[in-house]
């Protein structure tokens, strides 16, 4: 199980990094997104794995829980990350409609020129 | 007092911008009033510190790194505040009638006393880092007093300039104050001045000499740092005689003598500080004389005499630091009365060229004698003050040797009075002298008394300190005694006898009256020669400083986001690299999980979904619906370890990531086109899969080893503490509620900031394309499907029922304000899909902005009613309640809070969307007026639909 985890989070990264170093920003933003995915079961996962252990407080009895720190750190995190997501859309959306073009390098012009 | 003295200045700042509205005069007469107020308070204090008291106070203000604002008053302040204050009035007189009607002149008085305030902060601080900040604030209120004429370039260059060179001194001296205070371990200036043998015996003694040394010289002008003073004269007169003459360029002077008994006495001081003063002395004095400009020959002159200054200090013994002393006054009251003459011809004859001067003696009487007295007196001339100091000046100098020669010194001192002679003679013979022309710019005469009141007095003080000397002993010793730490009791005599300085200055006097009868010959040697020019080199080092600076930023910051990312990616997994190989991998303490096949096949799913993704991202709906695919997948897995709340959130999120993404998508290119070589992809993969086994594998690690954990306190104290089962909701609401509180402004703002982006974006270039632009090949023949809208309207009402439901649960189990907020943001897009975003927004009812303020206040108004019961912020409070037909159940502020975070949650999600559709509608959408685009209930006919 929790080489399954870490091999997901490693695969999560490795595609959400060789999408970030694309040239548009649609796969720039999904790269993002992936990464997003890969951070937060990363962090996640720092309260270690655990099966049939919520952090819901039984009524009678002893029980024992999983870490509920990172799962609250977690929770606000995915709500953040689809803001800086929606933002990141809206920036990329608006550099494609005012320069017609969503390349995110800017083209060197004076070595165009130049050369 | 003593504080409130300090601060004066600052709190008048404001009142002259004020007061400009009631007229000139109401303006000068409340830039007077604190400066006044000031003076009188110092007037009082100073009969203890003549008796040799030291007065001080003290705030705390950042006790943890050693800053305090304590201020003290000794005989050196005393002095020095005594001059800022004192100046500082005669030149408020003296701008009222200086400053043209067309200038805004509330603006120059609080600029002015804002300098003032600074100033006097350094002659007062206690704390060296206190003094820091005054020094800086001297620098940046002299740029701005410097640039006040902004319409001319000269002023702003002069600005920039001697922001440029005492700014970057003031960066070398704050270094050499920090060294300074960690051999000490105090920041207390008075605790440092008790300490110089430690100070000298340290190692660090050098660096911090020069580092300190550096902030001095460039304040005040020293060699080779002294182009920026002649530059600032652009700025208007009444400021070169107050800033550039009186009180700024005495800061540096200041510093030294305020450090003399720490700093003072060794080799490394004496040969820096003496020679320093002597170049800049004989260097100025020379280049004074050649000048034409009145102002320039001033300045120079003023970098002339602050060098003799600093030169005494060099000396390191106390007769000299008592000449030192002695000389800023008098220097102060000839040379801020010559500025001020200056500023009166440049005033009546529109004029400050030599050349074009002469005989003004007849037209301007009053002025003539003010000048010529002040001018004598700066020449050395005997029955005026500056006769005394200069005397004991040469007096110092023909018994001081310089680098094993006993007689250099005294020689280029003669020749520093010799030049000070003649350009001081030619100031009064060039401009007042000589025929009357009837070629000036502008016909002069004296000005009114209030403009030449203030220079006059200062004449009055030259002769009167000038014949009766012993009236300056009293404030002179006070502040000599607190430069020197000793007690002395220095007598000041006109006539000493014939004393080798008698000789000197003879020497002085008569050579500098021949060198002015030959100054036409001179002058043409003089341009004849080549010379080197400040003002040139300080340019080409800024260009040069500027191209390079360009350069690296264009080398390292050339546009290519990809790049810096990728030189990011591999910088944080090379960092990694040496942690990691830096400290141990402990040994393993858990056991692995067992995999059933369910998970195995879903771990499957994401891993084949991603590299699907990752191949075909080059037709982006695909790959968006393959990231869907993943979210959920990772939802699934949420759920299986324990974590409900987390997959409740991101299968939420997941759902309104994707519409955003579809919407965005709609105005993007449906596909990436293929321009990346093999060679770049061979590249990017690599660093990707560097970066993907790095994280894996730390993940990894981390996971088959137990670690200590903060947590049990929180489910120890869940139910007790927060009154919720669900501990996680209330780690959330309760026990890190300040850092959710900041999330969901966070959230708020990004919100904003896409509502705000759109409207940016629909008033610019962008609106004009997205009109020319044809959408009309992706739009569906039924865009708003029957099926659609009725199963949107049945579950709207069901979505907000589960929807509150998840809300109130949320504290005790899976749900919260988050989810909640997701859940009904959801409900309530699925109306706009199906009816269309015009038709859904004429019946919106509620602003979305209005919902998003409202959270963040209800959940600021819960924590802040905690006050109310005496308990820190978000501190919650709990009951439970039974009412008859339903459970039990449990109202706590917390809830209240959750509250809060739902309708900002709701408010920022529907805004993002709302932002993002809003787009659409300048595509050339059209407006249905009807839900759907079909209406059942109309007649059919022919087999076809009427739409």
């Amino acid at each position: 199980m929790e080489f399954l985890v870490a091999s997901a989070v490693g695969v999560l990264t490795a595609g959400g990094v060789y999408l970030l170093l694309r040239l548009r920003t649609f796969p720039v933003i999904l790269g993002i997104a992936l990464l997003s995915y890969a951070v937060n079961v990363f962090l996640f996962a720092s309260g270690r794995l655990a099966i049939d252990k919520s952090p819901i407080l039984a009524k009678y009895g002893e029980a024992s829980y999983t870490d509920p720190l990172p799962q609250a750190l977690v929770l606000t995190a995915i709500v953040i990350s689809f803001g800086m997501t929606a933002v990141l859309v809206m920036i990329g959306l608006g550099a494609y409609l005012e320069a017609d073009s969503d390349r995110i390098d800017i083209e060197d012009t004076e070595e165009d020129t130049g050369a | 007092m003593l504080i409130i003295m300090a601060l004066l200045p600052f709190l008048g700042a404001l009142l002259p911008s004020l007061m400009i509205r009631a007229g000139r005069n109401a303006c000068a007469i409340f830039t007077a009033l604190p400066t006044f107020l000031a003076l009188v308070i110092l007037l009082i204090l100073s009969p203890s510190v003549m008796r040799g008291e030291v007065l001080q106070a003290e705030l705390a203000w950042l006790p943890q790194i050693g800053l305090s604002a304590s201020f003290f008053l000794d005989g050196l302040g005393l002095l020095f505040a005594g001059m800022i204050l004192g100046v500082g009035l005669l030149i408020t007189l003296y701008a009222r009638f200086y400053l043209s009607g067309e200038d805004p002149m509330g603006q120059f008085y609080t600029f002015l006393l804002l300098f003032q305030g600074a100033m006097l902060g350094i002659v007062l601080s206690d704390n060296i880092l206190l003094l820091l900040v005054f020094w800086e604030l001297t620098s940046l209120s002299s740029f701005l007093l410097i640039g006040y004429w902004k319409h001319l370039p000269e002023g702003r260059q002069g600005a920039r300039m001697a922001l440029a060179v005492t700014g970057s001194g003031g960066l070398a001296m704050i270094a050499g104050m920090l060294i300074l205070g960690n051999i000490v371990g105090s920041y207390n200036l008075t605790d440092i001045l008790q300490a110089g043998d430690a100070i000298r015996a340290s190692d660090w003694y050098l660096p911090a000499l020069i580092l300190i040394l550096l902030g001095a010289f460039t304040k005040s002008a020293q060699f080779p740092f002294h182009f920026w003073l002649p530059q600032a004269m652009a700025a208007p007169t009444p400021v070169s005689a107050y800033l550039h003459s009186a009180t700024m360029v005495k800061a540096g002077v200041f510093l030294m003598a305020r450090m003399w008994p720490v700093l003072s006495g060794t080799d490394a001081w004496f040969n820096i500080v003496t020679t320093t003063g002597l170049i800049t002395m004989v260097l100025g004095a020379l280049i004074a004389l050649f000048k034409n400009d009145l102002k320039a020959l001033l300045a120079y002159s003023t970098v002339s005499q602050l060098g003799l200054m600093t030169m005494l200090l060099g000396f390191g013994t106390q007769v000299a630091a008592v000449a030192a002393v002695f000389h800023i006054i008098n220097h102060l009251t000839f040379k801020a009365a010559l500025f001020m003459t200056a500023g009166i011809v440049d005033h009546e004859t529109h004029t400050r060229d030599i050349r074009r001067l002469g005989g003004l003696r007849h037209l301007m009487p009053v002025t003539f004698v003010i000048a010529t007295i002040s001018a004598l007196s700066m020449a050395g001339i005997p029955f005026l003050n500056g006769f005394l100091s200069k005397e004991m000046m040469l007096e110092e100098a023909s018994h001081t040797g310089l680098f094993g020669s006993p007689s250099a010194l005294p020689i280029l001192a003669t020749i520093g009075a010799l030049l000070s002679v003649a350009y001081s003679f030619r100031f009064v013979v060039h401009v007042f002298l000589g025929p009357v022309r009837d070629d000036y710019p502008h016909k002069p005469h004296d000005p009114p008394f209030g403009m030449w009141a203030a220079p006059a007095l200062l004449a009055c003080l030259v002769v009167l300190i000038g014949v009766a000397p012993f009236l300056a002993e009293g404030i002179v010793t006070a502040a000599a005694n607190a430069v020197t730490g000793a007690d002395l009791h220095p007598h000041f005599k006109i006539w000493h006898g014939f004393t080798p300085a008698l000789w000197m200055s003879v020497v002085a006097v008569v050579s500098g009256a021949i060198l002015l009868l030959q100054y036409g010959m001179l002058d043409r040697v003089w341009e004849a020669l080549p010379r080197p020019e400040a003002k040139t080199i300080f340019d080409h080092l800024v260009a040069a400083v500027v191209a390079g600076a360009r350069r690296v930023t264009e080398i390292t910051h050339n546009g290519a986001i990809s790049r810096y990312l990728a030189i990011f990616t591999i910088a944080s997994v090379a960092l990694g690299w040496v942690a990691y190989s830096g400290g141990g991998l402990g040994p393993r303490t858990r056991d692995l999980l067992a995999v059933p096949l369910v998970v195995a096949v879903g771990w499957l799913m994401l891993i084949v979904a991603t590299g699907y993704v990752v191949v075909n991202h080059h037709h982006r709906f695909r790959a968006l619906v393959l990231i869907g695919v993943i979210g959920l997948t990772v939802s699934a897995g949420f759920v299986y370890l324990s974590a409900p709340d987390l997959a409740l959130t991101q299968i939420s999120v997941e759902t309104v990531t994707i519409m955003l993404l579809l919407l965005a998508l709609h105005f993007l290119p449906k596909v990436t086109p293929r321009e990346s070589s093999l060679a770049l992809r061979l590249r990017d993969g690599a660093i990707a899969t560097v970066a993907g086994l790095g994280v894996g594998g730390l993940a990894y690690a981390f996971l088959l080893r137990d670690t200590d954990t903060i947590s049990d306190y929180f489910i120890a104290n869940s139910y007790e503490g927060g009154g919720g089962t669900n501990v996680v909701n209330v780690i959330l609401v309760d026990f890190r509620g300040f850092d959710t509180y900041g999330e969901i402004i966070v959230l708020g703002i990004a919100g904003f900031l896409i509502f705000s982006l759109m409207h940016a974006l629909l008033d610019g270039p962008a609106a004009k394309r997205l009109r020319a632009r044809d959408y009309s090949q992706d739009r569906s023949h039924d865009r708003h499907p029957l099926m659609m809208v009725v199963v949107t309207r049945v579950l709207m009402p069901i979505a907000m029922v589960v929807g509150i439901y998840i809300f109130l649960r949320g504290h005790n189990a899976p749900g919260g304000g988050f989810v909640a907020g997701l859940v009904v943001a959801i409900a309530l897009l699925m109306q706009y899909m199906a009816s269309g975003f015009a038709w859904t927004q004429a019946r919106k009812r509620i602003e979305y902005h209005t919902l998003i303020g409202m959270g963040v206040v209800i959940a600021g108004l819960t924590g802040a009613g905690a006050w109310l019961f005496g308990q820190p912020f978000l501190t919650s409070a709990y009951t439970y309640v039974h009412i008859a037909p339903v459970e039990e159940f449990e109202l706590a502020t917390a809830m209240l809070f959750d509250l809060g975070v739902f309708l900002t949650v709701l408010g920022a999600v529907m805004l993002m969307l709302y932002s993002l559709s809003r787009i659409a509608r300048f595509a050339g959408e059209t407006v249905n007026m009807e839900p759907m685009d079909y209406d059942p209930s109309e007649h059919v006919d022919d087999g076809k639909v009427k739409v």
